[in-house]
């Protein structure tokens, strides 16, 4: 179907069955339960969910495949937002031509930055991109302020000139919308005690992230991909065989970076401000992160990782001490002032503790990423299977 | 002329802190092959070894003051630190007012202590794994060590003052024969540049003249010669590791005065020594501490009033941009060996 | 007139010449050899031939072009590939997959930005990357993952990848380096029964006389960067001026 074979139909079916009813999969909670407060079925939190999916599935297609590991894409995000931010100022409030203008204009970035950066491979392509990034960071807050809003950042105001929309009346904001549609408006749905939120905005976004992963499966099964593996895996082969390595990866470059525009241009569309913090370079590292902790080349690793990222940063972050003492309250009081003692540091505020903990560990013991982990579990699983049935005395036919 | 010799000052202390941090960076680089993001962590811990020992000297318990009361009529209380109790007012008054510099004697075996438990415990598994790989296991590390630092000491910075002896400025222009009050420089970015002078012609020392740092020269430039020479060239790497990390440590130590330290400052030194250490070229460690003072420098003439009028903005990104013409004119840095880090 | 003509090559890396003045003609449609004792200029030749490195001085003309200033890429275009000492696949990819990529340099040229169709139904590259696999007889292999080949196997599918480009010059560096003496036989067959049934010229470079012997109608001998003599196998195989380069080494050749 759509021109993929059955598991990666299988697989794009799945990412959608998960986008689409991420609203439900996100609240399990009934409302007013103690529980409730780790729900993370709410607008701004699933845009960022599918969002940063985006800019991780992108950030595989080079580092994933070509193995080019970049420390500068968030300047790539950061700079497809200014340009959204600006077509709402000066253009029209729709998100249309927001979201194109990022990817463009990123692609265009990207383009010069990967066209200097690639003249160098290993760390100091690394580093060249970081030096670039940054760069961009410095300037966006000091030199471009009148660009860039400076440290303040930038936001849609009611008397930008907007040439395609009507003028808004007194006291009225400037909302993003798609025709007409606000990404704001929310449809609420009680089902007992539970309440689920579907969202304008987030449903506009999931479908583009579901585009976006197509688009990456398509990539992946093509021979630009195979010629992409095919740079990770032996660069000098390639050049004895005839092939330019340089628009490969730059290619590969600047489609990440497109995707790095789009996921910006994405996060403009949602709440409409930006400032220069999403050009830092921790902003960068977060992306390596998703992508790593994911399963880097893997298809849908990425996502799982900037999902998995963003959700538990959201949970985690939330269980104070109150919250630890409800749940070891069972326990006798020495060993449970213990247990907090020890689980404390790490949650709350401590989540990035956490998260560099995994993330180490990750590196350390699964370098395939929680989808290899995954995989072994179920094949763990799936062997322990086959000794059991075979330990029944049933014999499985042969193939 | 004046303005001239200030901006040199004023790169000088900067510049030192680039140098020393690039050149543990270099020294582990050159010695394991593991390029080390968590080199700026270590930076941070020896800042936080001064607060730390500078926190334990200042302990202190309640004592009366003798004949006064407070408004409810009760003994005044006031705070004494332990240590007067051990070395008398005077002589404990002095030991806090200098806690700063005292820290290097705490640091030392915390760094050493610290940077044998990270190779023998992490980074040994690396050797053979790509860069990217040992990239992202010490990104990993950095992040959990600074969020270490901050649970304990929270996020704001923490004022770590110099001894009360060198918190007055120096006046250059009157030595130096111009307007008096023209170049004024604190007294401890001299002591900290004359620190890391120290250190770095200790380290040469060190790797010039003994057999130690022989054997270490030589397995920088061939692994696996001095290998089949049968000489366990693993166990003296650890070593280095220990002496870059305690070369990182200091330089955080003795900075604490010129900058309050702060969770993440590792970070934001890291990403500008590493540029620093690609500009010098990778693997060399003159070109280092070269590149290191050099940057600082250029930093520091950057942000003048004249060329920010003419290049707004320039001093923010002039180290980046120094870094993008080196890479792709001198690919290999300005002192770089040949084939380090290529593919 | 050769197909390859090497004049007055010289290659000098610092204090070293490491080609003083190399005057080679290749035949088409031959096997030329090129031996010579170790740090003969031997590799250096090689790399100066294919894009690696440039010599100081002199030229290599390919098939009437020059092939000096060119990157590798754009050589093996011109219709030159080679085999490496240490056989050079694509170790993360399928065997088919290894196949496939010369088939598409072969076909769209040293860059092709398809990212759109499925890389399997490009039916034709497909088959002719499967055809090759059968001449080589490693059809059983092609789901296999390149890295987990012998080394026999990884030399044939080398040496594979490099005749489905349906080059004019192979290029062999050291093709038997460290096999057993039973995929040397092997790899010497394979090449003989490729020279035998293609359009192509074969240059060799070779440590192992047993190897050079049995294949090259054609041997040049390099001694300290400069060719001593090129003759036939059969005149080289007394020459005295070889067995006083190959002085100690003569043994090896029996």
């Amino acid at each position: 179907m759509f021109g993929l074979n059955s598991k990666d139909t299988k697989l794009l079916l799945v990412v959608i069955a998960l986008t689409m009813l991420a609203p439900f999969i996100l609240n399990p909670f009934p409302e007013g339960s103690a529980m409730a407060q780790f729900n993370g079925g709410y607008p701004d939190l699933m845009q960022r969910l599918v969002i940063f999916g985006i800019f991780a599935i992108g950030f595989n297609i080079l580092f994933g495949l070509t193995g080019y590991l970049s420390f500068g894409h968030a300047a790539f995000l950061g700079v497809g937002s200014y340009a959204a931010i600006w077509m709402m100022k000066l253009l029209t409030m729709n998100v249309i031509p927001a979201i194109m203008i990022s990817v463009l204009v990123a692609g265009l970035f990207s383009l010069l930055v990967g066209w200097i950066s690639l003249r160098r491979s290993g760390i100091y392509f690394s580093i060249l991109t970081l030096a670039f990034a940054q760069m961009s960071y410095s300037l966006a807050y000091s030199v471009l302020t009148p660009i860039t809003g400076g440290e303040t950042g930038l936001q849609p105001k009611i008397n930008d000139p907007r040439i395609l929309d009507g003028a808004l009346a007194a006291g009225e904001t400037p909302r993003a919308n798609l025709f007409g549609l606000e990404m704001g408006s929310s449809y609420e749905m009680t089902f007992g005690n539970w309440v689920f939120t579907f969202n304008a905005g987030y449903y506009i976004a999931a479908v583009v992230m579901i585009l976006a992963f197509y688009l990456s499966i398509r990539i992946f099964r093509s021979p630009f991909g195979m010629m992409l593996r095919a740079v990770k895996s032996n660069q000098q082969r390639l050049n004895y065989t005839g092939l330019n390595a340089k628009p490969y990866t730059l290619a590969a470059f600047v489609i990440s970076g497109m995707y790095a525009g789009l996921a910006g241009g994405l996060l403009v569309a949602m709440d409409t401000q930006v400032g220069a913090e999403r050009m830092f370079w921790t902003a960068s590292g977060e992306v390596v992160l998703m992508t790593i902790l994911g399963g880097a080349g893997t298809l849908i690793g990425p996502v799982l990782g900037a999902g998995f990222i963003k959700y538990m940063e959201n949970i985690v972050s939330k269980i104070n001490k109150t919250v630890l003492e409800q749940w070891f309250a069972f326990m006798p009081d020495g060993i449970e002032d213990f247990i907090i003692t020890i689980v404390y540091p790490f949650v709350g505020k401590g989540w990035h503790l956490t998260l560099g903990l995994l993330f180490m560990l990750v590196v350390i013991f699964l370098p395939g990423g929680l989808v290899q982990g995954g995989q072994k579990v179920f094949g763990l699983f799936r062997r322990k299977k086959a000794s059991d049935e075979k330990t029944d005395g049933k014999t499985t036919p042969a193939e | 002329m004046d303005a001239i010799i200030l901006q040199i000052l004023n790169g000088l202390d900067k510049g030192s802190a680039y140098a020393l941090i690039a050149l543990g960076l270099t020294l582990i680089f050159g010695t394991l092959g593991v390029v080390n993001f968590a080199h700026g962590a270590l930076f941070m811990i020896g800042a936080f070894c001064a607060v730390t020992l500078s926190r334990l000297l200042s302990l202190s318990h309640e004592v009366a003051v003798e004949g006064e009361v407070d408004f409810l009529g009760n003994p005044m209380m006031k705070d004494v630190p332990y240590i007067y109790d051990i070395f008398g007012e005077a002589t404990g008054a002095a030991i806090i007012d200098w806690s700063v510099p005292l820290s290097i004697l705490f640091a030392i075996p915390v760094m050493v202590a610290i940077g044998f438990i990270m190779e023998r415990g992490l980074i040994q598994h690396f050797y053979k794994r790509p860069h990217a790989d040992q990239i992202l296991v010490t990104f990993g590390l950095a992040i959990v060590l600074q969020e270490i630092i901050k649970y304990f000491y929270g996020a704001n910075p923490i004022p770590t003052p110099a001894p009360a002896a060198f918190t007055g400025s120096f006046d250059f222009g009157a030595v130096l024969g111009f307007d008096p009050n023209t170049i004024i420089y604190p007294y401890w970015r001299l002591v900290y540049f004359a620190f890391a002078a120290i250190i770095i012609g200790a380290v040469f020392a060190f790797l010039q003249f003994t057999t130690f740092g022989m054997v270490v020269r030589a397995g920088m430039a061939d692994r696996e010669t001095v290998g089949l020479l049968g000489i366990n060239i693993d166990k003296r790497f650890t070593i280095m590791f220990g002496i870059a990390a305690a070369v990182a440590g200091l330089a955080g130590v003795m900075y604490t005065p010129i900058n309050s330290p702060n969770y993440h400052m590792g970070m934001d030194f890291l990403v500008l020594s590493f540029v620093v250490v690609v500009v010098g070229g990778m693997g060399s460690l003159p070109g280092a501490v070269l590149a290191g003072f050099l940057l600082g420098v250029l930093e520091s003439f950057a942000s003048m009033g004249a060329v920010l009028e003419v290049l707004p903005g320039i001093n923010q990104i002039i180290i980046y941009l120094v870094a993008i013409v080196i890479l792709l004119t001198r690919p290999r840095g300005l002192m770089g060996r040949k084939g380090v880090m290529e593919e | 007139m050769g197909i390859l003509e090497v004049k007055n090559v010289g290659k000098r890396f610092g204090g070293l010449q490491a080609l003083g003045d190399v005057n080679l003609s290749v035949a088409e449609r031959s096997v030329h050899a090129i031996i010579g004792p170790n740090g003969a200029g031997k590799s250096t030749l090689l790399n100066c031939l294919v894009g690696k490195l440039i010599p100081d001085t002199g030229s290599v003309m390919f098939d009437g072009q020059s092939v000096l200033g060119r990157k590798p890429h754009q050589i093996n275009q011109m219709g030159i590939s080679r085999v490496f000492q240490t056989p050079e696949i694509f170790g993360d990819l399928s065997v088919l997959e290894n196949m496939m990529i010369p088939c598409f340099a072969k076909r769209d040229g040293s860059f092709g930005l398809n990212a759109i169709t499925n890389v399997m139904s490009e039916k034709d590259v497909v088959a002719s990357a499967e055809h090759m696999l059968e001449d080589m007889n490693m059809a059983d292999k092609r789901e296999m993952q390149a890295s987990s080949l012998s080394r026999g196997d990884k030399r044939r599918l080398e040496i594979g990848m490099c005749l489905s480009q349906q080059p004019r010059l192979l290029l062999l560096d050291e093709p038997t380096a460290g096999m057993a003496r039973a995929d040397t036989n092997n790899t010497i067959d394979l090449l003989k029964q490729i020279s035998d049934e293609r359009d192509i010229t074969i240059a060799i470079i070779e440590h192992d006389m047993h190897v050079v012997f049995s294949l090259a109608q054609r041997i040049t001998v390099l001694a300290q960067g400069t060719p001593l003599v090129e003759d036939t196998p059969d005149n080289i195989k007394g020459h005295p001026k070889v067995r006083e380069a190959y002085l100690g080494e003569t043994q090896t050749a029996a």
